[in-house]
Formats: C-alpha cells, sequence, structure tokens
C-alpha cells in the first residue's frame, strides 16, 4: 500500500551501509521496516525502496546480573522477552504490540520498539522505552555507523543522541542494534477493581492511589462506554508478602470510592495486558483511534470535550494521563475537535484510513520554533531525507 | 598529561568590553549585573577548582524574558555564554572564559507550582535540589535524584549535567524525571518543550537537553516528577573481608530478583576518611562496605532485609549492622554524602566518574589500586556499587604541579580502563573540560561529528558553553 517496489533484506550492518550508499548515490528514498506490524502507525510512507531489519537478528549481549541485554535491531522482541523470563527479567516499560489494532500479522522487533518508544501500563510507575535504552548503534543518511550512549546505566558522556532516536520513527537513521536496561519481573502481581465510577471520580481515585507509597504499577478506567458497571483498576507487583500488605492497603485507602473486588495474579497479567494493547478499542477495526498525552487532572475535562462533539468510546490509563479514544473513520476522524480539546499535551492519530493519514497531521503539528529545531535534526541525521520520507511530517 | 587547555580568548571580544557591559545594563537591573574584579572572582570556577578562569561580566537575571534579552543580545554580539547553577560541577561544567559572559540562574530561584494529583512540580531553574524536596516532604513526596551536592546545587544545573545521585539505582537520573521545560535559546527564542504530560511528541528534544551541559540553551524553567515516598526506608551496613566479596554479593542481590533503592560500595580508605568525620558507626575492621538501603513498611523492610542478609551471607558478609533510629540512619547517609567533603579535609583529591558493567567491579577497583600506585598516590573509592558508577577519588598535593600531573595522569588511565572494559567516561558528573579531551577514547570521531552536528542546530556559532564536551582538535569535520 506504500508503493513500494523493491525489498533489501541486510544481514548485517555493512550491508546496511551499503544499502544507504547507493540508495543516497542515487538519491532513493527508503522505507525502513523492522517486523511489519506498524505499518499504520505514522504518515504513508512514499519510497521505491524498502530496507526491512528483519534479517538483522541476534541477542548479542545478556547479563543478568547487570540487568542489561543488547540485540540487533530486528530480534523479535517475542525472543527477547523469552530469553528475559527464563532469568526472571522482563522489560520493564510493557512496550505495547499493535497487532490486535492494526489486525497485523508477524512479528514485532526490538528495533521497533526503539524506533516509536513503545511503553505500556507501567510507564506510570517505572519509566518509558526512551528511559530504559541504554545504547544504540545506527547507520545515519550519510552511510555512517554511528553510536550513542553505552551497556551501562549510568553515562552521560556526551549529547544523548540516544533519547532522539527514540521515538523518531525510523527517520533518522537506521537501527542496527539497541541495548535495553531490564528489571527483575514481580513475583506477584495483583489487581484492585473499584466499580462504578464516573470519569472524574476515577481518576481522583488513581491520583489518590499514585501519590500512596505502594507503588501502583498500573492505573487505568474502563468507564460505561466500555464495560457495563465501570471499572478502576490498580496494580500491585511485587514480592507476595508485599503484594498481600498493599493490596489490603489500598483497599482502606480507597474504600469510599466505592464497591471494590480483587483480581488475581493471572487474571491480573491478562487484564493488563489487554490495557496495554488497547484490546479494549481494537474492534470494530474500522474506527479511528487516537491516543492522546496530558495531565491526569485535565483528562476528564478533555474527554468532556471530545465527547460533546464527538460519539465514541475511550479509556484512561497511566493515571489518567493517557487516553484512548475510538471515533468514526470519517471525515478528519475528528481531528480538529480532538486537537482542539487537547489544549496542553498531545494527540497522536494511531489508527485511521490511509487518505486521512495523509491530509490530517497523525503526529500534533509542532510550534513553528520546534518544527525548525526538528527539521534541522532530521537533516543533521539524514541531509538527503532518504529515511522514512513524510511518516512523521509531511514534506519530512 | 598537560594541564587542561583553554581556547585563546577572543580579543575583538575582550578590547569590547565596555560596550558590552554597558548592552547588558540596559537589559537588566544593576543589581543583576556583576563587573568588578573583586565580585566576578566568585564566578571564575567550580568544583574542579583547580582550573579557573575570570569571565568577562556575570548576569543573574530574574526572569525567563530576562534571559532571552540578553543572549539575544550576547548572540548578535557574537559573545560566548556560560550558564551557571550554584557552581557544583566537579568536571567544570561551569568554569568560564575570560572572553564569555555567565549567565547565573541564582535568583530564579521559585517553585511556582506543585500539583500532587499529577505529582508534578513547575520549578525556576535555580531551585535547589533539597529545595524541592523540602518544599514537599510535609505531604510525604520527594524529588527523587540525590547528587550528594544536593544542599546546594540547582535544578538548572542537574538538567545540564544529568546529574545522578545515590538512590538512581531503583529511581532513574535526571533525565527519568523531567517532563518540561522552558529553554531560551541562543537567539533569544524561547521555546517550550514537554510539559505536564508524559512523552514527547515528535523528537524527544526534551532528551537531548537533560544533559546537553548548557550547549544547547538555557533551562529557566522545569517541570519535575514528584514521588511519593516509601512508608518507610533503612539503611543497612554490610563489612566483607575484600571488594570482590562485596562485589559478587551485589551482582547476586540483582540476579535474586532485589533491586534495592540504593546500593552504595566504600572501600578501606574511604570507610575511615568518611568515619573520622562523619562518626556514622561504619565499621573500621572491614576492607569493603555496602550501604543498601530497604523500603516499604516495617515488616517489608524486614523481609527485604533477611533475602538480602541471606545473600550476603553466602558472600562471607562479616558484620551487618541495621540503623536502629532516624537519626542513625541519617548518620549513614550524612557519612556517605559527605565522603568528598572528608576526603577534602585529608588531602586535595580528583573524583573520577566512570561507569563500568558490574561484573567488571572488582578487577576495575584492583587495577584502579594499580595505577594510582603507580603514579606514587593514594586512592579511596567510594561508588554506586548498583549501577557500576565508580568515584575513585585520588589524593594528591594541590599545590604541586607535579603531583597534580600524575593525579591527572592517573585519572586517566581510571577512565581509559573504564572504557576498555565496556563502561563510560561520566555517569553523572558529566565531560566538562575534565574529560572532554578524552571523549575520543569512547567515542569515533563520526560519532563526534554526528552529535556536533545536532549541537549545531540548537546554536550555530558555537557560543553556549563551547569549551566543553568536545576535544578542541576534533572540531573541524562537523
Amino acid at each position: 500500500m506504500n508503493q513500494t517496489l523493491t525489498l533489501d533484506r541486510p544481514t548485517s550492518e555493512a550491508e546496511v551501509i551499503d544499502i544507504v550508499n547507493e540508495a543516497r548515490r542515487a538519491r532513493t528514498p527508503l522505507a525502513i521496516e523492522g517486523g511489519a506490524t506498524r505499518a499504520g502507525l505514522g504518515r504513508p510512507v512514499r519510497a521505491p525502496r524498502k530496507l526491512s531489519t528483519a534479517a538483522l537478528t541476534g541477542i548479542t549481549l545478556y547479563e543478568p546480573g547487570e540487568m542489561v541485554i543488547s540485540a540487533r535491531a530486528g530480534t523479535p522482541l517475542a525472543e527477547i522477552e523469552s530469553v528475559l523470563a527464563e532469568k526472571g527479567q522482563m522489560l520493564p516499560f510493557e512496550p505495547m504490540d499493535h497487532r490486535a489494532i492494526y489486525g497485523a500479522t508477524g512479528e514485532p522487533s526490538i528495533g521497533a520498539v526503539a524506533a516509536c518508544n513503545l511503553s505500556g501500563p507501567r510507564r506510570i510507575q517505572g519509566g518509558a522505552a526512551r528511559d530504559h535504552l541504554l545504547g544504540l548503534r545506527l547507520v545515519n543518511g550519510r552511510g555512517e555507523a554511528v553510536k550513542s550512549g553505552g551497556r551501562v546505566m549510568k553515562n552521560v558522556t556526551g549529547l544523548d543522541l540516544v533519547k532522539v532516536m527514540c521515538g523518531s520513527f525510523g527517520t533518522l537513521g537506521i537501527l542496527t542494534e539497541v541495548t535495553f536496561k531490564v528489571l527483575p519481573r514481580p513475583r506477584r502481581t495483583a489487581t484492585l477493581v473499584i466499580e462504578g465510577l464516573e470519569d472524574a471520580q476515577a481518576i481522583a481515585c488513581l491520583s489518590a492511589a499514585l501519590g500512596s507509597p505502594y507503588e501502583v504499577s498500573g492505573a487505568a478506567h474502563l468507564p460505561a462506554c466500555l464495560s457495563p458497571v465501570p471499572q478502576t483498576l490498580l496494580r500491585i507487583e511485587h514480592f507476595p508478602e508485599s503484594v498481600d500488605y498493599r493490596m489490603r492497603e489500598l483497599e482502606k485507602l480507597l474504600a469510599s470510592y466505592g464497591p471494590m473486588h480483587r483480581l488475581d495474579h493471572d487474571a491480573s497479567l491478562k487484564i493488563w495486558r489487554e490495557i496495554g494493547d488497547v484490546t479494549p478499542l481494537a474492534k470494530p477495526s474500522d474506527q479511528s483511534v487516537w491516543r492522546i498525552s496530558t495531565a491526569p487532572t485535565r483528562a476528564p475535562l478533555v474527554m468532556a470535550a471530545i465527547s460533546a462533539g464527538l460519539k465514541g468510546q475511550w479509556f484512561y490509563d497511566w493515571g489518567g494521563g493517557l487516553i484512548w479514544f475510538a471515533t468514526t473513520a470519517g471525515g478528519d476522524c475528528g481531528a480538529a475537535i480532538v486537537r482542539a480539546a487537547v489544549q496542553s499535551g498531545h494527540a497522536t492519530l494511531i489508527r485511521a484510513p490511509q487518505s486521512v493519514r495523509e491530509d490530517v497531521p497523525v503526529f500534533a503539528p509542532p510550534a513553528a520554533p520546534l518544527m525548525q529545531l526538528t527539521r534541522g535534526i532530521k537533516d543533521s541525521f539524514d541531509p538527503h531525507r532518504l529515511f522514512n520520507p513524510g511518516r512523521m511530517y509531511a514534506g519530512l | 598529561m598537560s594541564e587542561i587547555a583553554f581556547p585563546v580568548p577572543d580579543a575583538n571580544i575582550l578590547a569590547r568590553r565596555d560596550a558590552i557591559i554597558a548592552g547588558l545594563a540596559k537589559l537588566v537591573p544593576a543589581s543583576s549585573l556583576i563587573t568588578s574584579e573583586d565580585e566576578r572572582r566568585a564566578f571564575e570556577t567550580d568544583a574542579l577548582t583547580a582550573y579557573r578562569r575570570m569571565p568577562l561580566a556575570v548576569v543573574l537575571p530574574t526572569s525567563t524574558q530576562e534571559v532571552s534579552d540578553v543572549l539575544a543580545f550576547l548572540n548578535h554580539e557574537g559573545v560566548k555564554v556560560v550558564a551557571r547553577g550554584a557552581g557544583t560541577s566537579l568536571s567544570g561544567g561551569a568554569i568560564p572564559q575570560e572572553d564569555a559572559v555567565v549567565v547565573g540562574l541564582s535568583k530564579l530561584n521559585r517553585i511556582l507550582d506543585v500539583s500532587y494529583a499529577n505529582r508534578t512540580a513547575r520549578v525556576q531553574a535555580g531551585v535547589t535540589n533539597l529545595g524541592i524536596t523540602d518544599a514537599i516532604m510535609a505531604d510525604g513526596f520527594f524529588y527523587a535524584p540525590d547528587p550528594s551536592s544536593q544542599l546546594a546545587c540547582t535544578i538548572g544545573g542537574n538538567i545540564g549535567m544529568n546529574s545522578g545521585g545515590a538512590h538512581c539505582l531503583k529511581h532513574g537520573v535526571t533525565t527519568n524525571h523531567i517532563m518540561g521545560v522552558t529553554l531560551v535559546m541562543m537567539d533569544g527564542t524561547v521555546v517550550e518543550l514537554g510539559g505536564d504530560h508524559l512523552d514527547a511528541d515528535g523528537y524527544d528534544l526534551l532528551g537531548l537537553i537533560v544533559g546537553a551541559e548548557g550547549q544547547l540553551g538555557v533551562v529557566t524553567e522545569a517541570t519535575v516528577r514528584i514521588l511519593r515516598a516509601a512508608e518507610g526506608a533503612r539503611p543497612v551496613l554490610f563489612g566483607f573481608d575484600s571488594s570482590e566479596e562485596a562485589g559478587a554479593c551485589v551482582a547476586d542481590v540483582i540476579g535474586n530478583g532485589i533491586v534495592p533503592v540504593a546500593m552504595e560500595f566504600m572501600d578501606k580508605p574511604a570507610i575511615e576518611i568518611t568515619e573520622a568525620f562523619a562518626h556514622a558507626g561504619y565499621p573500621l575492621d572491614v576492607e569493603a562496605m555496602l550501604i543498601i538501603e530497604v523500603e516499604g513498611s516495617p515488616t517489608e523492610m524486614e523481609a527485604q532485609l533477611s533475602r538480602i542478609i541471606e545473600i550476603a551471607k553466602k558472600h562471607g558478609v562479616r558484620t551487618v549492622r541495621e540503623s536502629q533510629s532516624a537519626l542513625e540512619a541519617a548518620l549513614i547517609w550524612k557519612g556517605r554524602k559527605s565522603a568528598f567533603g572528608a576526603t577534602g579535609r585529608v588531602a586535595d583529591y580528583i573524583c573520577m566518574d566512570g561507569t563500568v558493567p558490574t561484573g567488571q567491579l572488582s578487577y576495575v577497583l584492583k587495577r584502579t589500586d594499580e595505577i594510582v600506585k603507580h603514579y606514587g598516590l593514594r586512592v579511596a573509592n567510594v561508588f554506586h556499587a548498583g549501577d557500576g558508577n565508580m568515584h575513585p577519588l585520588i589524593m594528591y598535593n594541590v599545590n604541586d604541579p607535579a603531583e597534580q600531573a600524575k593525579a591527572e595522569a592517573a585519572g586517566n588511565d581510571i577512565l581509559k580502563l573504564c572504557v576498555e572494559v565496556g563502561g563510560c567516561l561520566t555517569g553523572e558528573h558529566g565531560v566538562g573540560i575534565e574529560k572532554r579531551d578524552l571523549m575520543l577514547f569512547q567515542f569515533s570521531q563520526t560519532d563526534l561529528d554526528q552529535q556536533m552536528r545536532v549541537r549545531a542546530v540548537f546554536d550555530p556559532q558555537w557560543l553556549l558553553n563551547p569549551s566543553k564536551v568536545f576535544p578542541l582538535d576534533a572540531r573541524g569535520s562537523a
């Protein structure tokens, strides 16, 4: 659908450099993909050649005692997660799997986790992908291999190019290897469900829980539009005795909000996987899906403003700081109303027909001076604008 | 090792000093402009006191608008700018140069807003690190990154250097806690990056600013994450007969799925120096000591502690000492946080800051000892063991130029060692001038060129803190 003609599958960084040099000489733009499960994320890319990192695979370093793992960019995420699980560890930021909302097949890659800064519910407590990405290697648009960061947890040596690469959606360089900090997998998890709250009450409840000393690691709300009885969800993860204790304390703290029940370990794992992967909004698949980042206290107001003008379903994650909203895919997919409602924060059009993503900015248009910096950074990595042209912003 | 070089001051700028000062006087109140030699002297160095340069002038703006006006003027005049928080940089990040104007943030010292519901605070850049926690601790909240200089250092300086601290093992460093900044660019443009929501839309410019050592712009305000404190926290001392055993214990604790809030290491010289100063009850009959902090409810702390003690026993732990009161706990941390100051009472020192993979700790400690002995000097080691961020303190006499040269040479050898074993030159202090000329040990010229091209997007004339981070002779090709 992206009108790409030829496909390259380099197996080494040297081959990536060769392909980039060839593209540079011919001034031929390249569409970059990993596991090809997120082709619908971003603006449509028009490029005659596609470079896939899918053959650039393999874990290159894993030191459980140092909580660090390195892998070539095309390594399947599933392989990383399974190797970590064998040692009782995990990627703590719970990268979102987009296959549910895009109806995609294929295997998500670890490189895409870095390139798209993919984080899930635990972001609220433990940080985003960008907070755990320790180092990377990339090939820039000049055909040069560049490294940034490293494999140690504390590193302030030089300008932090790792951050600007994380979430640049393949527009600055081709990632060839990434290194993440990992953490021990909690021994036990449990979820407290408070029933029947309106949005504003629910966000207040989530804020009270997140402001408690019990280290809530997931804080979401499924409103009446998605659940017969609205459910406000709070996750605790720890050693078993701490989970028991903290659940009891949370129940006491939040007793006045409404009736509540607990989800045990397995039910808890399941529901947070669904929240992280936005499964509640996956169907109907022809609806558009927005991802809105704002401050929790503003979230119910933002949602009230949006739902006054648009029909749809929504839920809150990150204690209210993240809103997922599905609405009709007609017209501008609600862009004018959504973006007017989000005065402080940003709204990303995660799912929409290709024709809409051509015309409606998928990423919120930056203010003029920030757009100038964005252009400058793009050109500093990719002066001939070879990589994923237009994926984030038209003309870039 | 020759002395760290500063560029030759621009004679043209020095000759125009009076005119430049007159221009600044039109932009800020008289009380915000410092020009006399006596008063400027307070700004000629930072915590890297072996180096000093007298700045052209010092401006202490009282608003973002004033910072913008001053930068726009200096940009137009082609005058270099060194931003300064409290001047506690250990790497010389705030040391000025003769042809530069210091923009000090000390008058931007207000906490503007606190939201417990959103768990954020909006502060001006000159607010001290501890000032944030002091303002919110009565309500049970704190700001997590805790550099040892937190009583004095500013949030603006922390952002410049991406500062860490003892509790970073669990909570992360500055970059993980900054949600938004107001940034004044060199041409005076004021931009807002991020805000009180999580994660950038578009390129993560905020992530570039944090740790950029004041080379991309001057931060005047920041929105920081604040966290609810644990119910309780208790530091526990573990004494070992060897550094190897202590190092192996650290790896084993993590391997068992436990990530304590902090795991700090001290060797015998560091224990002795610090105990003599702080009387924290550190064991004097051991070769190495870990301070491991556990937190939670009393029962939770007991449970976690008993897990850690079981592990420590496997590694031959000799003494375990729990703090029995809040006072004792405070003393234990006071000792650790005053380790640099206590060492300063015994000798002059330079403090290294390389990070190594934690599996290499024992080897690096042994080689560090050999390197420093080779130069005929002494070393004390006190560092963040959980994340491998080492701080060898190389002691010397600052009045003996030959000894200073030896100390710097030993320091450079240690940092090269850190890179060789897979680590980096600096974990939390920054490159500054101190490690600037070692950058090519860690990065290729291509790596640095990419960084410098990004830097130039923000400051095309290279006026912001220009003598830092990038080797002076590696700048041509970007």
